[in-house]
């Protein structure tokens, strides 16, 4: 089943076009990895799921994108309901300057998600454990989230954004501050929350999209050049450019 | 060929004189102010010193008009004239002195001395019918004797002090009757055109009720409209009209804020002459440009990936705005007000222009009240003739210089405590 499908959508920026056509679908509770080389658009593509390009000024996105078929790039759209349904983690971690647990408990608190104290203590706890994240941080809730290292900075982030049991979880390039061991650690967690959310990935590492995706769509200038599975598309790509940038070279 | 040695030599010479140069300019800057402060405080520190002459005050019901054979009651002495109490016993200072030379002792006193004269025997009402030491505030000009600040080896028709004075001065000191304390009532009183009970209590209420009403009005205005500027405002011309405006106003002469308060505030709205009220608002004329700038620069110094992070989580802008940007702003925004207000502090020109420069013997109670600042009064004091006043004009500055550093220790502290709490 269909999570996103999004249609003929193009992206402006002023007079600039960066996005053009792009049909994809995105299936439900799969992994779906958006690769190509940079200035492609896949940062572009992955910010119209959450209509995050609208702070942008300059940006127009035009098209049909329909999430569990409600087409979310109309004016009447709210922004507020739709950013708890998507949530997004960034490529460098942002925590608030704040403490680790009102990093967390920040989004359930403004969407009244808690009736009590006690109730958001407990979201708090099942997403710092989601995110694999509770056992490191549990003795340490009121200190700073920026008192972190790297990689628990990323999984507090990831532990903020599934904190308001969204549906679609988006990632651009999450990894690309880490190390390996953090990336790994991430990698799992990916595997794991697809469970339950289905989860849009940008990332330039081929690896790591073979690794975690089930599902890979290649985009070159703006076009998407190929999607399909991310058996197929490693294995048995129907276009020679996808071949090309696969095996390293170009991009 | 280029010799590299030399060429290397050179820039490290090129090096050296460049650090040089700085550190001659900052020896110079601190060498000035070495300079100033000197020169402020051994001038001024005598001014928080008071000089007292210590006389025997005959309470003889005579003079007093009360019968001596009935002791009387609280309103008897409270109603009573000390005027010839005081007389008869500045006489008894010398036996042999005529009707001009009491009158000349009666100058050695400040003007006040029925009143102190009184107070004596209000809280002493034993004391009736007796003769008792009683402390009087000596003359500015005996004050300035006293502090070895006044030029006694002028020829006597050019001082304000007669020799004769003099004498009886030397007299009482060698007697130990001439006592200096600490001046409370430099601290205490309201101006006065006597030297010696001239105080800074008006003008420091002025100013902290004038700064307190600057920040009032200019704080939430300026707050407000960065926020809006920074955050909401679509960058258009008109914004960028207004921008250009902003920083404009920030470098016009504060003397021309003073003209807008006399011709608006004072003579469209009808607010009171003279009052901290108006002062403030003028004032805060001038602040309202430092702190929007100052305002700007700190949120725009958020790292926009703040703002993702909380519009990402569904926060609306205005959520993103209050819980997260603004706070994080805060302490540059707290930091420009200060300067700002440190600035308004300072100010002169446009007080004098709505009236603050007046004559105020009183201490305001409220902003409303007529009332000077600190920085007038030493226009004012300046501006006087008499010794006793140079060096109230220094203690005054020493008083705004310690003001203004306390407000910069308040926010160093606003600072770092929300630094602490946000990194
Ligand atoms: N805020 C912006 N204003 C103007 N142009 C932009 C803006 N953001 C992106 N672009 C342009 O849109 C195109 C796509 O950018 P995008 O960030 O989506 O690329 P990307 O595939 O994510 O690249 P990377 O892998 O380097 O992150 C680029 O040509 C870029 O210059
Ligand atoms: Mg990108």
């Amino acid at each position: 089943m269909n999570k996103i499908e999004a249609k003929k959508v193009n992206v402006f920026y002023g007079d600039k076009q960066a996005l053009f056509d792009i049909n994809m679908d995105i299936p439900e509770r799969q992994v779906t990895a958006l690769i190509g080389p940079s200035g492609c658009g896949k940062s572009t593509f992955l910010r119209c799921l959450n209509r995050m390009n609208d702070v942008i000024e300059i940006c127009k996105v035009e098209g049909e994108i329909k999430i569990n078929d409600y087409d979310i790039n109309q004016k009447s759209t709210d922004v507020v309901r739709l950013r708890e349904k998507i949530g997004m983690v960034f490529q460098k971690p942002n925590p608030f300057p704040k403490t680790l647990y009102e990093n967390i408990s920040y989004g359930p608190e403004i969407h009244g998600m808690a009736q009590s104290k006690d109730e958001l203590d407990q979201i708090v706890e099942d997403s710092l454990k989601k995110a694999a994240l509770w056992n490191e941080v549990k003795d340490r809730l009121n200190e700073p989230g920026t008192g972190l290292s790297g990689g628990q900075q990323q999984r507090l982030c990831i532990a903020r954004a599934i904190s308001v049991k969204p549906e679609v979880i988006l990632m651009d390039e999450p990894c690309s501050a880490l190390d390996p061991i953090a990336t790994a650690q991430i990698e799992e967690l990916i595997d794991e929350l697809k469970k339950e959310h289905t989860i849009v990935i940008v990332t330039h590492s081929m690896s790591q999209a073979a690794r975690v995706s089930q599902q890979t769509g290649f985009f070159h200038l703006g076009k998407l050049i190929e999607v399909g599975s991310t058996d197929k598309i490693f294995k048995n790509p129907n276009q020679q450019q996808t071949q090309d940038y696969i095996t390293g070279r170009f991009g | 060929m280029i010799n590299r040695e030399e060429f290397l030599n050179k820039r490290y010479k090129a090096e050296k004189r460049f650090q040089m140069y700085g550190k001659t300019a900052i020896i110079l800057a601190l060498l000035f102010l070495a300079v100033f402060l000197f020169k402020i405080f051994s001038t001024g520190y005598t001014a928080f010193q008071k000089t007292w002459i210590i006389v025997p005050i005959n309470y003889d019901p005579e003079f007093m008009y009360l019968d001596a054979n009935q002791k009387p009651s609280m309103e008897d002495l409270q109603d009573s004239e000390y005027f010839d109490v005081g007389i008869e016993s500045f006489a008894a200072l010398d036996q042999n002195a005529n009707e001009d030379q009491i009158t000349d002792i009666k100058r050695m006193f400040a003007f006040i001395f029925e009143e102190e004269i009184k107070d004596h025997i209000l809280s002493n009402p034993d004391d009736f019918g007796k003769i008792v030491e009683v402390k009087l505030t000596a003359s500015d000009d005996l004050d300035q004797v006293f502090k070895g600040n006044y030029p006694r080896d002028l020829p006597e028709e050019r001082r304000r002090v007669n020799d004769y004075q003099l004498n009886i001065f030397d007299r009482l000191n060698s007697e130990g009757k001439v006592v200096s304390n600490f001046n409370f009532s430099f601290f205490t009183n309201a101006d006065s055109r006597e030297a010696e009970l001239a105080g800074i209590a008006s003008s420091f209420m002025g100013s902290l009720f004038s700064i307190l009403v600057c920040l009032a009005v200019s704080f939430p205005v300026a707050l407000l409209a960065a926020i809006y500027l920074e955050e909401f405002a679509p960058k258009n011309r008109l914004t960028d009209f207004i921008e250009v405006n902003i920083n404009n106003l920030a470098a016009v002469p504060s003397i021309v804020f003073g003209l807008l308060g006399l011709g608006v505030l004072l003579a469209v709205f009808g607010l009171p002459r003279s009052t901290p009220l108006v002062g403030g608002i003028t004032l805060s004329l001038m602040t309202l440009p430092t702190i929007i700038i100052a305002a700007r620069a700190s949120l725009k110094a958020v790292p926009p990936s703040i703002r993702e992070a909380a519009l990402a989580m569904g926060a609306s802008k205005m959520q993103t705005t209050l819980h997260h940007t603004v706070p994080l702003s805060l302490p540059g925004t707290l930091s420009g007000t200060i300067i700002g207000l440190a600035q308004a502090l300072g100010e002169t020109a446009p007080l004098i222009l709505i009236g603050m420069v007046a004559f105020v013997n009183t201490i305001p109670g409220s902003p409303m009240d007529p009332a000077a600042s600190l920085p007038v009064q030493i226009y004012i004091w300046a501006e006087s003739a008499e010794r006793g006043f140079v060096e109230k004009v220094s203690a005054c500055i020493m008083v705004l210089l310690i003001f203004l550093v306390l407000m910069n220790l308040a926010a160093q502290m606003i600072r770092h405590k929300f630094e602490k709490k946000w990194n």
